[in-house]
């Protein structure tokens, strides 16, 4: 009895120091690792800085999303690599990914499927890998807000956003410490849509309907007060949902009162639809179309056909970014058609890139060498973001708020499509605008 | 196992009180109540004429009957087999699809416009073809290993076959949205009765007729069809009256496969968009309106869709303009299947659904 008592005590202790062993740490971690209350990135020698993408890479709105991750995958392009940069060569779009401090750039591409559904599946699976340092994404603001911004910020994984522009996400109220935007605030899109409608096209009267997501609610809300502001009336602010295909009741409900503009800021698979029924709709002859930068894609004009010809679009002003407009119109896009084929198909791939490469800079700050090891931690980086101030990017000069909007300036255009073919490359309309405070 | 009788007679007649059936009750009558003074409120206040009212009632007849065909596809497999179908939106939108192409085709020649009627009836035979060809596989791979296995087996099978044809059709032909050629021929309107109504909606309405008529007929007078009706009402006593059970089964889901692809036609024509996912939506609404009508009735499934149709077109601006609700036309669904479940709590088999009994 004794015996196998002694025995068991033995084993017992042999278990507590192997498990003491392997949760002590091996070798010291940074002390900045140990202090951050989310811990150090670690990167071996050898291996790969990964970077993850959560963007609308499917479905409907697929040209959206993958036009921004082409504009990422451009970035890891142009960033030199170590031999690169030690021979003092700046970067080129030579088809190999650059490096930061000896380690390559490596990409974990998500779908967010332009949904919360979309959004939360991607952002878990981002979130699941350790090995990933920041993402880029979403696409949507219906894939962001509350749940890809909660979910990578409750993880401290920080996001960065290309193309949400729902002005919900930078709230004081519903911001996440982990997000931040490079593209513009709808805020400022909104008035700018208002300004062209009721000075340029000397509406009146407008109505608008959105599809229920923040994007296009927000959007609508601040064209609204922004046209009300000015004089204008609105008739109907009414709303669909996303996957319906038949709006002859809602927009009978606008014709019953014929506005002078009719403001439908949502996506592709119903934008399209609501083109063409909108042509057919008695009463609504006289009345303009007009969209925004969810339908400002390829993907519109090909499922809205020829119903798209004569309707304006708003989205950022890609014929004059106040950034390294040289740069964009020359050696960007010669490599996004080489890379690519052809011309952009959508609007935020120049924010994708200034996203991409502020992430870049951040990491340059903040990364602690050891040996050949490479200790990114979390909430650094994540101030490093925020504290990001006059970078000349493409789009133009970021400077992040506290609230995570980075392009606090920026041109809006109204684009008039002339043919189904291709976006029109410049706009009829342009406004620069500031976010106030 | 029953509660004893005991001297608390009493406390037991309160307690065999049916709440479930008061709870049903005041439902009813707050959607009741909420429709008639909906309705009676957007009357008063006028915002829409008469001609917008014929409008939406006409553009629900159309979608209507474009649901009504592909609810006569769920009911007759569901007569015969006793099993939902939910494979069968699928192939709906292998018939859109399908039309999509041949017009594509068509209309990249300029062939679609010279001689839109012979062009039209390329595409029905095409398009319905190749929703029949998928129904029939569906069947064979589908169904017919798991027809002696308990209910549920066969419906999650048919619920993967959705799925699994939808990314099919998404990885062969890719996720956007297409828009379909203009046929100039449809396009406009015609006067009808003085009214102006859109020319695509008038044929929709016309050819679901034709074909409904057809089936009817093809049901009642064929020899196929009285073996569906007999294989129906009693398998085994049919198969011993020697007719072949399996070749019957397979004619109902090939009829029901090419009803829904001159329903995915005549939907492509009225929307003028494909995508993958456009089978999703219809199928749910359909198999509604099939319930809503009495499974297993064919006149039921039509009449289901049609209702349904209507309620979804003029319901929400009837209903909630009325009641002064901000964005009714979000509310769409709400309204139809609102209405369905005020339907099914009265008649639990639909309007002209056998009684629960009959179904073993």
């Amino acid at each position: 009895m004794r015996n196998s008592k002694l025995w068991r005590i033995t084993l017992l202790l042999a278990v507590l120091a192997l498990v003491a062993a392997a949760c002590s740490d091996t070798g010291g971690l940074p002390a900045e690792c140990e202090d951050d209350p989310f811990g150090c990135v670690e990167i071996g020698a050898g291996e790969p800085i990964e970077v993850g993408t959560l963007l609308v890479i499917t479905g409907p709105n697929a040209f959206l999303g993958q036009d921004s991750q082409n504009g990422v995958v451009l970035a890891a392009d142009y960033l030199p690599t170590a031999a690169e940069a030690e021979a003092g060569e700046g970067g080129t779009f030579d088809g190999v990914n650059g490096e930061l401090f000896g380690h390559t750039i490596a990409f974990n591409h998500q779908d967010d499927g332009c949904s919360a559904d979309g959004g939360q599946v991607g952002a878990q699976a981002l979130a699941a890998d350790t090995s990933v340092v920041a993402v880029i994404g979403t696409s949507c603001s219906s894939a962001a807000l509350g749940v890809a911004d909660k979910i990578l910020s409750d993880n401290g994984i920080a996001i960065i956003s290309p193309s949400n522009t729902g002005p919900a996400l930078t709230e004081p109220s519903q911001h996440q410490p982990f997000y931040l935007r490079t593209a513009h605030n709808d805020k400022l899109q909104g008035a700018a849509v208002a300004n062209f409608a009721y000075n340029e096209l000397g509406a009146r009267t407008a109505a608008t309907i959105h599809d229920g997501s923040p994007y296009a609610d927000g959007l609508q809300a601040v064209f609204a007060e922004k046209f009300e502001e000015l004089g204008g009336a609105i008739t109907v602010q009414d709303a669909i949902q996303v996957g319906d295909t038949d709006f002859t009741s809602v927009l009978t409900t606008v014709a019953a009162n014929p506005p002078d503009v009719l403001y439908f800021p949502i996506f592709v698979a119903e934008g399209g639809l609501m083109a063409q029924q909108a042509a057919q709709t008695a009463g609504l002859e006289n009345t303009t179309l007009v969209g925004s930068d969810g339908m400002l894609t390829q993907g519109f004009l090909d499922a809205a056909g020829e119903a798209s010809v004569g309707m304006y679009l708003s989205g950022p002003d890609l014929s004059a970014f106040s950034g390294d407009a040289a740069f964009y119109e020359g050696a960007f896009k010669t490599a996004y058609a080489a890379d690519f084929g052809g011309e952009p198909a959508a609007a935020f791939h120049a924010h994708s890139y200034d996203a991409t490469v502020m992430l870049f800079e951040a990491i340059k700050k903040v990364a602690i060498e050891d040996g050949d090891t490479l200790y990114i931690p979390r909430t650094a980086l994540k101030d490093a973001l925020f504290e990001t101030q006059g970078l000349l990017g493409i789009t133009g000069t970021l400077n992040c708020n506290a609230d995570g909007d980075c392009q606090s300036t920026a041109v809006i255009g109204v684009y008039q499509v002339e043919s189904p073919s291709g976006l029109p490359a410049t706009p009829v309309y342009s406004e620069q605008a500031s976010l106030e405070g | 196992m029953t509660t004893p009788k005991t001297s608390s007679s009493r406390r037991l007649r309160f307690e065999r009180l049916p709440l479930r059936r008061i709870i049903l009750i005041s439902l009813s009558i707050a959607i009741v109540y909420g429709v008639v003074a909906g309705s009676a409120a957007t009357i008063r206040l006028g915002t829409y004429t008469a001609a917008d009212w014929r409008t939406l009632v006409i553009n629900g007849i159309a979608r209507g009957s474009v649901y009504a065909l592909i609810a006569i596809g769920y009911t007759l497999v569901y007569g015969i087999l006793f099993m939902i179908n939910f494979a069968h939106g699928e192939v709906f939108m292998a018939g859109a699809y399908t039309a999509f192409f041949v017009a594509v085709a068509f209309g990249g020649s300029g062939y679609l416009n010279e001689h839109p009627l012979i062009s039209i009836a390329a595409i029905l035979i095409v398009s319905m073809v190749t929703s029949t060809l998928v129904a029939i596989i569906l069947e064979r791979v589908a169904y017919r290993p798991l027809r002696g296995a308990p209910r549920l087996v066969p419906l999650i099978t048919a619920i993967g076959a959705s799925f699994f044809l939808q990314y099919t059709f998404r990885g062969l032909y890719g996720a956007q949205a297409r828009a379909y050629p203009t046929i100039n021929i449809l396009e406009g309107t015609w006067t009808i009765f003085g009214a102006s109504i859109l020319r695509k909606q008038v044929i929709v309405i016309v050819a679901a007729v034709l074909l409904w008529v057809a089936l009817f007929a093809f049901v009642a007078k064929t020899r196929t069809g009285r073996s569906m009706r007999a294989v129906g009402e009693d398998r085994e006593i049919a198969a011993l009256m020697g007719i072949n059970v399996d070749r019957t089964i397979v004619a109902t889901f090939a009829i029901g496969g090419a009803l829904a692809g001159a329903a995915g036609i005549l939907y492509v024509f009225l929307f003028n968009q494909v995508i993958f996912t456009m089978g999703f939506f219809p199928g749910i609404k359909a198999f509604t309106a099939a319930v809503l009508g009495g499974i297993g009735s064919v006149t039921g499934a039509a009449m289901g869709g049609l209702l349904l149709g209507v309620l979804e077109a003029v319901g929400p601006n009837l209903f909630l303009t009325g009641a002064e609700v901000p964005s009714p036309n979000q509310l769409q669904p709400v309204v139809a299947f609102g209405i369905l479940v005020l339907v099914l709590i009265f008649l639990p088999g639909g309007f002209l659904g056998a009684p629960e009994e009959k179904r073993a």
